[in-house]
């Protein structure tokens, strides 16, 4: 929790409702009342945090709520159902896929941290969780082109098919590094910008080559 | 560091009377110090090390008990007793989880310290410190090379540049495989694309430098990774044109134009920083015969897949790297073969 000293509070206002954890816990005293309350109030409340951020990524506007509020269950599951989307896509049926999922995941996570260091250490001022929780939720758009890809698959791979999925694939492209960049370039100081999105760029340029030649078996 | 020797022990026991800070004394296995704030050093049981272990087990817990029952009473009251046993028995809980919540926080105090040098990522900080404008005009002189060799040329000791290239040049990389028309793991792709780039980057450059080093060339290491990284912005330009246009005498013109340029301008650097005919000959041919086999390697090694790939298409073993071409069905392998091998004689 060291990162949340980068999240900057003026002095004089007193700290009760600004706790930055995902429980959002108020005051003292609705830490005890959470700990007897049902447990689907704690799933729905989360679930709730989580599909504030979807929106959010979709509709980006200058909103703080994804960057002070951060959380990394979004960018968990989006990870995890974009490396089982991706499963599957190799010719030889004898291998199961297994390498693929790992890789697909060792990507999307080694990719953002080194994006987060490399914000970091050109001067940004947000934290490395922050940041990877915006990077991970900005997967989101990706995601769902490769949902569309693979229901156009289902209909015939030919030319067509191509044109339609490299249409949706770039268009999402352009989202996920639009959406992240409105998040991360704001900590950046202003004349670094273009220094911070360019390894954006590359990374879900990855994910959108990784998307866009998927073929199933 | 090893557990604690009896030496320290037995000199901190018999200095006991004289000390206060308690805790300096467990913090003092590390620092190697002779019993906390006392100047007598125990040479009685200093280098003990002949006996047999378990003498030396028991005598280092009879130490460990008279530090237990000293620090004990140190805490609950200011003052020290020298080997009191009163009030041992009562406490021992407590002291055993005094001794315990010691021996965390030393151990937190030095992994924090540890982490605090070495995780440090403000120690890169001042290699990141570049404007766009900067990084552009430097790709761009990456290509031009320096006339003036009798005077050192300034390399600047940079690393975003180098690191953004080369991470492009794994994008690029993937990019060639896929569009050689044929499906590779993925898991050995990335892997390997990965593998290739920053091993050749780190690699040469680490074996240029100590080949400097040997050659007396003024050159530091950041310098050597700057230049070697700026000089691959050559190879990202070639392999991209040519991965997409697939004639090989178009990619020989890259190769000795493009490549030969970025080659030039690192070779006149490290000539102009070299004294010496027979040095600057072995480093200057050392780096221009690694960089451009290493172009014609990209080149080669994930390309020749479209030419080759369909002659294993018959056998029973497939080579480990699995490339299948995608959509052919097992019909009309004959036929794409011999198409296959046709157009390959042509280029």
């Amino acid at each position: 929790f060291a990162g949340l000293a980068d999240v900057s509070i003026s002095e004089d206002i007193p700290v009760e409702g600004e706790i930055t954890v995902p429980v959002g816990s108020h005051s003292p005293d609705e830490d005890y009342s959470t700990l007897d309350e049902p447990v689907r109030d704690t799933i729905m409340r989360d679930l709730k945090a989580v599909g504030k951020k979807f929106v959010h990524v979709m509709y980006p506007k200058k909103s703080s709520a994804l960057l002070r509020d951060w959380d990394l269950w979004g960018p968990l599951v989006l990870c995890v159902s974009l490396a089982l989307m991706l499963q599957g896509g190799s010719a030889d049926s004898k291998d199961d896929g297994g390498p693929q999922f790992a890789e697909v995941f060792v990507i999307i996570w080694f990719g953002a941290v080194v994006i987060t260091l490399n914000s970091k250490l050109l001067g940004g001022t947000i934290s490395f969780f922050q940041s990877l929780c915006v990077l991970g939720y900005c997967v989101l758009p990706l995601t769902v082109a490769m949902l569309v890809c693979r229901l156009v698959l289902l209909a015939g791979s030919g030319t067509v098919s191509f044109i339609i999925r490299l249409i949706v694939v770039v268009a999402m492209f352009a989202w996920s590094t639009l959406a992240s960049t409105a998040f991360l370039a704001d900590s950046q100081p202003p004349n670094r910008k273009a220094l911070v999105v360019y390894p954006i760029f590359l990374f879900y340029f990855v994910i959108s080559w990784m998307i866009l030649t998927f073929t199933p078996q | 560091a090893a557990g604690p020797r009896p030496g320290t022990m037995s000199a901190a026991g018999a200095a006991g009377g004289g000390r206060s800070g308690t805790a300096a004394d467990w913090g003092g296995f590390e620092d190697n110090m002779q019993g906390g704030g006392s100047a007598v050093i125990d040479m009685e049981n200093m280098d003990d090390t002949s006996g047999s272990s378990f003498e030396d087990m028991g005598e280092m817990h009879q130490r460990m008990k008279e530090e237990e029952e000293e620090e004990g009473e140190a805490g609950a009251a200011e003052e020290e007793e020298d080997g009191e046993f009163l009030g041992m028995k009562g406490l021992r809980g407590q002291l055993g989880r005094q001794v315990a919540d010691q021996m965390w926080q030393v151990g937190k105090r030095q992994a924090s310290r540890a982490f605090s040098l070495y995780a440090n990522i403000d120690i890169l900080r001042p290699y990141f410190d570049v404007e766009p404008v900067q990084v552009r005009a430097r790709l761009l002189e990456s290509m031009i090379p320096v006339k003036m060799i009798n005077f050192p040329q300034k390399i600047a000791g940079e690393l975003y540049g180098p690191l953004m290239l080369v991470f492009t040049l794994v994008a690029i990389l993937l990019h060639g495989m896929k569009t050689s028309d044929t499906i590779i793991r993925e898991g050995t792709l990335m892997g390997t694309a990965i593998g290739t780039c920053f091993g050749y980057w780190l690699g040469v450059s680490s074996f240029i430098y100590f080949l400097a080093y040997l050659c007396n060339a003024q050159i530091t290491m950041v310098q050597m990774l700057s230049l070697l990284g700026y000089g691959l912005f050559g190879h990202c330009i070639t392999l991209f044109v040519t991965y997409n246009i697939h004639f090989h005498s178009l990619f020989y013109i890259f190769w000795l134009g493009v490549g030969g340029l970025s080659t030039l301008r690192m070779v006149a650097v490290l000539v102009s920083r070299t004294v010496g005919h027979t040095q600057r000959l072995i480093l200057c041919g050392t780096l221009a015969a690694l960089h451009m086999l290493f172009l014609l390697y990209l080149h080669f090694a994930y390309h020749k897949v479209v030419e080759g790939i369909l002659d294993t298409l018959e056998g029973p073993n497939m080579p480990p790297f699995q490339r299948v071409a995608r959509d052919i069905p097992v019909v009309s392998n004959a036929v794409l073969n011999t198409t296959a091998k046709a157009v390959a004689l042509t280029l």
